[in-house]
This record gives C-alpha cells, sequence and structure tokens, in this order.
C-alpha cells in the first residue's frame, strides 16, 4: 500500500454566512475574503503539516492545483512541492498534479517536473490531471470542446521531451516549438510515475492502461459511492486484456479523521468537516460543467448521475451522514481501520491519497489525527495485497544516495579556498 | 408553410438544412441556440424568400465535426455549404453567432456577398459592456435574458417538453454539450475573434437588426456596428430581446426585405 498524506489547502476563514453571500467558493469567489497577511501564516502552517506528515510514516505527501478557489489555495503546486523538497527526506513528493493544457508552452511541466526530480533525488510521483472545467474553463479561459485534444497533445510532448535525447522539432496543433530540449531531464528513467486523476470517462480509462499509468479517482464523496465508478474502470481493465489487475493501477481520495474514540472523532472534527462539506464546496453549478467540456460518450454512460453531489446538495448532510456514508472515514483507530480495509478491498485500490487535513481544522488537531494514522491504522493496512507487493510500476525510485540540504563547508573553511594550492 | 430538413455534403461533413418557400435565394444561419423548422423567422422569410437554413455540425441530429476549430475553419465550412448547395450571392442572414459567422463570411469573400443581414450578432466586445456569458448561465435563467416578454419566452422555450421526465435532462445535456460546445469553439469565454479588425471589408449592402431589450447582446453593440460599418442601415426593435427573431418575426423579415 502507498499512502499518500494530503493538503488541498483551504482558506480557513470562509464567514458563517458564506453560502448565503456568496454564489461560488470558486471561479468568481470575492477577492475581499482572501488576506495576504493572514495567509502568510496559513501557507506555512499548511506547509509544515506536509513536513511532519513526511516524518511519521506516510509514503507521499501530496499537492494539487487549482485556480481562484477558497478551498485550494495552490495555483502552482510545483513552488510547494519545490519547498518541501528541501526540508523533507525519503518521502514521495506527490504533485497530483499539473493541468498540462493550461501551460504554455507545456514544456514548462516537463521542465518543472524534471527540477523537482532532481532537487528531491528521484522523489518525484506526477499527476497530469486534465482539471476541471472550473479550473481549465472558466479560470483559465480554455475552449472546452477543444480541452481534451489540447491536453492530449500536451501530454505527447511532455514525455517525448523527456525521453529524446536530441533536440527534436515539435509541430503541433497547439504548439509549434522548433527546437525542444529540456535541461534538466528527470532522474527517473524513462521518467516517473504518472498517475491520472480521472472522473469515470472511457477514454481517461484506456489512456491509462495503454500507458502503464495509474487511474486516480478523487472525490469527495467517499469510497460508497465510487464503487461504481472504479468497478467501470476494473471492467475495463479486463476487457481490455491488460496484463494484470495490480491495485497499485488505481488511486482514490478518502477524507479521513482519526481519534482515539468515536466519540471523540465527532467531537474534535464534525465543526472541520462540516467546514469543508457544507462550506468549500459550495460551487455555483453554472461553472461545474462547461457544455463541451466532457465528452458525449461520457455523459450518455450515465457515469455523471452516480458520482453527483446528493439532491440539495452536502448542505443537509451531518457527521452522522457524512460518516454512515463514507463520504468521511472517522472514528477510533479501529473504526477507521475496518471502514479503510472495506475501501481498499471494494475498490482495489493501492495507492490512498488521505484527506487528512479538512476544512478550518487547525494544525494541533491535524497533527493528533495524523499520528494516529500513521501508528495505529496505518500499519495494519501495509500488506492488504501480498500479490502485488513487488509492484513498483507506478511509485517513484529514489536515489540510494540523497544530497543533504544545508551541508555548505563553514565559512572558515570556504575563506581557506585562496590558500590552498 | 412547412420547412424540409434536407441533407448536403460537404468535404468536412454531411450538412443538414431547413429549406422552404420561393423566391430569391436567402442562407439563414443560427445562433448558439440553434433552428427548427418551426422557427417563426425562417417561416415569415418563406413568404418571400427560397430559404435555406444549414445546420452547424453538431446542431439538432446533425453529424458533429472535429475539424472544425476556429473562426476561420467556421467561416470556410459555411462558404462550402453554400458552393454546396449550388448558390451565387444568396441573401446571407445570421443571427447572433450566426451573425458573427455571416460577417466574417461578408469580411472575408466582399465580392461574393453584396446583401447581408445582421441580427444582434456576436462577434465584437466592449469591456464596459461585457455580453453576457451564456456558458454559465443555468437554463431557467435563459428565458430572462433571452426574451423582452419572459413568460411568453419561457412557454415558446419549453414547449412540447417533458421537462419533468429525468430521461428529459439527460438529453438535454447531450443535445446541450453537442451544440454549445461547438459554439464555444468561436464563443467561449469571449465571442471575440477579431471581426472588428475585419469588418472594413464589407462591400455588401447591410441591415443590421437589433432588438431594443436586448440583455445578452446590449443594444450599445449596434451603436459599435454602426460605428465600425458606416454604410450599414439599423433597425432598432422596440418590445424585443436577444430573441428578436422569435418576438417580432415579421419586423425582422421586413428589414431583411429592404435589403432587395
Amino acid at each position: 500500500m502507498k499512502f499518500t498524506w494530503f493538503n488541498l489547502m483551504p482558506w480557513p476563514d470562509l464567514p458563517d454566512d458564506f453560502r448565503e453571500k456568496n454564489r461560488s467558493v470558486w471561479v468568481d469567489i470575492d477577492q475581499k475574503l482572501f488576506d495576504p497577511v493572514r495567509s502568510h501564516e496559513v501557507y506555512n502552517t499548511y506547509m509544515d503539516l506536509l513536513e511532519y506528515a513526511g516524518t511519521v510514516g506516510f509514503d507521499g505527501i501530496g499537492v494539487n492545483e487549482h485556480h481562484q478557489n477558497g478551498y485550494g489555495i495552490m495555483p502552482s503546486p510545483n513552488i510547494i512541492a519545490a519547498a518541501l523538497a528541501r526540508r523533507t527526506k525519503d518521502v514521495a513528493l506527490v504533485v497530483l498534479g499539473n493541468s498540462i493544457a493550461l501551460y504554455n508552452p507545456p514544456v514548462r511541466v516537463a521542465e518543472e517536473f524534471a527540477m523537482l526530480d532532481c532537487i528531491s533525488g528521484g522523489r518525484l510521483v506526477a499527476g497530469f490531471p486534465v482539471g476541471t472545467s472550473m479550473d481549465t474553463n472558466y479560470c483559465y479561459g480554455q475552449i472546452p470542446a477543444l480541452t481534451r485534444e489540447k491536453y492530449q497533445e500536451a501530454h505527447d510532448l511532455i514525455l517525448r521531451a523527456w525521453h529524446e535525447r536530441e533536440p527534436f522539432a515539435f509541430n503541433g496543433r497547439y504548439n509549434k516549438l522548433r527546437y525542444v530540449n529540456i535541461w534538466p531531464r528527470p532522474i527517473q528513467q524513462p521518467n516517473p510515475p504518472i498517475h491520472i486523476p480521472g472522473g469515470g470517462s472511457v477514454e481517461t480509462y484506456d489512456f491509462c492502461i495503454d500507458n502503464t499509468y495509474s487511474y486516480s479517482y478523487l472525490s469527495f464523496s467517499g469510497y460508497i459511492r465510487a464503487k461504481a465508478l472504479m468497478q467501470g474502470y476494473w471492467d475495463r481493465v479486463a476487457e481490455r486484456n491488460a496484463p494484470d489487475a495490480s491495485p497499485y493501477r488505481a488511486g482514490f481520495a478518502q477524507t479521513i479523521c482519526v481519534a482515539e474514540t468515536d466519540e471523540e472523532a465527532e467531537r474534535l472534527y464534525s465543526e472541520h468537516v462540516s467546514y469543508f462539506y457544507n462550506r468549500c464546496l459550495h460551487v455555483y453549478p453554472g461553472f461545474a460543467d462547461a457544455p463541451g467540456y466532457r465528452t458525449i460518450k461520457t455523459i450518455q454512460s450515465g457515469a455523471l448521475s452516480q458520482y453527483a453531489p446528493p439532491k440539495g446538495g452536502y448542505t443537509q448532510l451531518s457527521w452522522k451522514e457524512l460518516t454512515e456514508q463514507g463520504h468521511v472515514i472517522a472514528g477510533s483507530p479501529d473504526t477507521v481501520r475496518q471502514r479503510m480495509e472495506e475501501l481498499i478491498k471494494g475498490l482495489n485500490v493501492g495507492n490512498i491519497f488521505c484527506l487528512m487535513h479538512v476544512g478550518n481544522m487547525p494544525a494541533d488537531k491535524c497533527m493528533y489525527s495524523t499520528k494516529l494514522f500513521a501508528e495505529k491504522v496505518m500499519p495494519k493496512l501495509r500488506n492488504m495485497f501480498p500479490d502485488y507487493a513487488d509492484d513498483d510500476r507506478f511509485w517513484c525510485k529514489p536515489l540510494a544516495r540523497q544530497a543533504v540540504p544545508g551541508s555548505l563547508p563553514s565559512e572558515r573553511d570556504a575563506a581557506l579556498v585562496a590558500t590552498q594550492a | 408553410m412547412a420547412m424540409q430538413l434536407k441533407t448536403v455534403q460537404t468535404r468536412h461533413v454531411p450538412v443538414q438544412y431547413y429549406t422552404g418557400g420561393a423566391g430569391q435565394p436567402l442562407v439563414f444561419l443560427h445562433g448558439a441556440g440553434g433552428v427548427t423548422g418551426e422557427d417563426p423567422l425562417l417561416n415569415k422569410l418563406a413568404e418571400t424568400h427560397q430559404v435555406y437554413a444549414p445546420l452547424l455540425p453538431g446542431y439538432g441530429p446533425s453529424d458533429e465535426c472535429p475539424d472544425l476549430r476556429d473562426m476561420l475553419d467556421f467561416t470556410l465550412h459555411s462558404w462550402d455549404v453554400v458552393d454546396a448547395l449550388g448558390l451565387k450571392d444568396p441573401v446571407l442572414v445570421g443571427h447572433s453567432m450566426g451573425g458573427m459567422i455571416a460577417a466574417e463570411m461578408a469580411a472575408t469573400a466582399p465580392n461574393d456577398v453584396s446583401r447581408l443581414g445582421l441580427i444582434c450578432p456576436a462577434g465584437l466586445w466592449l469591456d464596459d459592456h461585457p455580453a453576457t456569458d451564456i456558458f454559465s448561465t443555468l437554463p431557467f435563467e435563459m428565458p430572462n435574458l433571452l426574451f423582452h416578454d419572459v413568460a411568453a419566452g419561457r412557454a415558446m422555450m419549453t414547449a412540447g417538453l417533458a421537462v419533468d421526465d429525468p430521461k428529459f435532462l439527460q438529453t438535454y445535456l447531450v443535445t446541450n454539450a453537442r451544440q454549445l460546445g461547438m459554439a464555444g469553439k468561436i464563443l467561449f469565454p469571449i465571442p471575440e475573434r477579431g471581426l472588428s479588425e475585419r469588418l472594413y471589408r464589407i462591400k455588401a449592402r447591410t441591415a443590421l437588426v437589433w432588438g431594443d431589450s436586448d440583455r445578452i447582446m446590449p443594444p450599445v453593440y449596434a451603436h459599435e456596428f454602426k460605428r465600425r460599418m458606416p454604410h450599414c442601415q439599423l433597425t432598432s426593435i422596440p418590445e424585443a430581446g436577444h430573441m428578436v427573431i422569435w418576438e417580432k418575426a415579421a419586423e425582422v423579415a421586413a428589414a431583411i426585405g429592404r435589403l432587395g
């Protein structure tokens, strides 16, 4: 199993009447709600938490990309990952990921991911999402019906840039580049492992199967509601005669809160879970799905209805409902272990993106939950898939010998340089 | 007068078109919402013209055409349709998005268009008067934006539709994705693709028609077109919104008729 500790980086100060006064947490959220001075502390606390997770036994620490979003103040995950690379060791840096159609030209992603891989000593796990319609179409102005074609071209360009050893010309529809020749290139060969966040389209299933990429479903609605979608993926894996159905071909994001007892979990975390599900997910429906963004096939398959928010939105869901329906896995270490087993077996997923910082959760509670999960839950879930224990195709392969940041010679030694022969 | 739905082959894709009436040939290019054979303006125009109203690929039951991506593709495709129909210098009329395409056609081949009708066309952008973002507008809000008489407009839009049928939503989503997905190639996120720099090339006698209550393309855009095409004849129609072609079909047809 690979456990990645994830932080969406929500803004923690959305007001109580946020939903009443604002139509959306995303795209056209009120500028005045962001306080740059306050963000100094918020960013640094969130990065401290990611670094902390890297010390307690998680396999990876994860960041992602959103734009103009009140629950994700991370338009550039690469900036965060670069800072984490310096203050962590051993742990994978899971950037899930860069919306590659938004980078102009996309060789920028090939370069920045290569830099992250080089700085971190081969610890990068790379993610290539298409990006949500909110990010891609409404914030970044991409034409919905052309977004997937542009994404595909960006993917092909990035992979060629990583693989080729001579400068080459790339005559794409969206990118005309006479000399592609990235410097640096990644440590991991032929390229860092690639995870593709998807939302149920057959095209994305096939893309992952064809390229040996891990398919990840990043939902907030939990493992019970994800069953049909993930089964669609595994059915497709079987149908396409993929050489194996390794659980590492798939990943899933799950909100998790651990305390000593179930009652304590509710007491400690319910307000933060409520903040996230009731306030942070308040997205104007007009921004959810620009016409042309999804393929006709995907709409016709009806996959959308299977993971649409419950009627009336999340707002009516209480702690009891959120935990019972699996949106949130919360409780004592034993409760959480049991439900995680259901998730892992039920969805057949080897990569878990643990959403352990939730909403406006303060650092102490987040650390408490994180530590309990790492010490009392994670070890018991380690050996869920013994048959695939050696499957390392979807995870990073760090250098055995890692550079140690901050190991310059002393100034005194440096001064001797002029006197040495 | 019944319109017939026929098909003509172009290089890229079979194109369906409504046709009917008799008289001078007239090509009508529809807006982002598409067109049907019951369209009041088409039927009014057919009293005096042989009307051809091609569907943009993906509209109605017609095939999609992924090869059409940008403004030039749309413009040349529309010329291909005119050619395939065997028409020479038809009266060229477009509504909203169709007006944008018609204007581009006339600017690209100014010697091939002598009569042009632009009905609240898209294609220009004024920072101080942004056109409505139709892509993020929720369906139930559309009548408020499209019509002067909202109640009557809503009734026209939903006539014959089983909006409460769960299957309706799925069909609606597919239709919307096909049609507005296609329209988005030239209208998203801002319905402007450089037309302002090409309008000077148009030689056609031009009728410009605008509803006074247009809330999609506010009437200030009429004046911007007029400023850039001083020779055009502006007809402002009171008590009509962006769907002036439904609300005041006779007045619109009369303005087009004056082109000769």
